[in-house]
């Protein structure tokens, strides 16, 4: 290959296809977002260890990261973490399958893709609901 | 050459001059933090909003403080071996690569450093 870099190109050489040229398919997008949320949660993990530090520093730090996670933005934030985690763990789950050499065919790769994608919204609005019933934001509305 | 056998001499040679090592621990990882998480996520949901010494009692269960440190570490070997895949997916100069590389050790290793000591010190204290 160290010869490739040093030659003189007198042409653009072609490229081989790549991803604007493919149709996106469910276990396409699926991989694409099991790397995105993978890549999301690996700075995420900073969310735990705040509050961690924050608690063991003091009530006043601890006081101040428990206000920030509530405000809209940090739930926005802490949502999104939860969907990310959610959706990556499925994902997972689904490569363990992968791992045992079943699942292979294009019926249960589309199954499997959707239902990843799927169950990672319904569970993560369930956990939510749960949040929000447990805070009491419900009782504030109604 | 010799007596060794074709897979001997090929192993080891792959691009990263290892075999199977990443693949196995990354799933390990993946299966320990499944349990882990689970159990994690139901606390965090449960101790949200709470007051410090609701999270110190919690935490002075030597079962929950000994589970949340082993989540961080699982999950600290994760996410840095997975971080690594990417960079050396999208990163090529060798320079860069290997800069990021190490930040990405440095990284993974502060998060679960300040965790863990965070975890055991509010343990303690509960």
């Amino acid at each position: 290959m160290a010869g490739v870099t040093t030659e003189k190109r007198s042409r653009a050489r072609p490229l081989s296809p790549h991803l604007q040229i493919y149709r996106p398919m469910i276990n396409m997008v699926m991989s694409i977002l099991h790397r995105i949320s993978g890549a999301a949660l690996y700075f995420g993990s900073l969310l735990l260890a705040v509050w961690l530090l924050a608690a063991a520093t003091g009530p006043d730090q601890f006081k101040f990261v428990n206000w920030l996670f509530s405000t809209w933005p940090g739930i926005i934030v802490l949502v999104g973490y939860s969907w990310a985690l959610i959706l990556h763990m499925l994902g997972g789950l689904r490569h363990f399958i992968w791992d045992t050499g079943r699942g292979f065919d294009i019926g249960t790769v589309d199954l499997l893709g959707w239902a990843t994608a799927v169950l990672s919204v319904l569970l993560t609005a369930a956990l939510w609901i749960y949040i929000a019933s447990q805070q009491g934001w419900f009782a504030a509305w109604a | 050459m010799g007596m060794t056998t074709p897979l001997k001499r090929a192993r080891g040679l792959g691009s990263a001059h290892e075999g199977a090592d990443h693949f196995i621990k990354q799933r390990v990882t993946g299966a320990i933090i499944v349990v882990l998480s689970a159990f994690a996520i139901g606390m965090i949901v449960h101790l949200a909003g709470a007051d410090l010494a609701t999270v110190k009692s919690t935490f002075a269960n030597p079962l929950v403080a000994a589970a949340l440190i082993a989540l961080i570490l699982a999950t600290a070997v994760h996410m840095r071996l997975g971080m690594q895949v990417i960079i050396e997916d999208y990163v090529h100069g060798e320079f860069s690569k290997m800069l990021l590389l190490l930040a990405n050790t440095v990284f993974s290793g502060a998060i679960a450093l300040v965790s863990v000591f965070a975890v055991l010190k509010l343990s303690f204290e509960g």
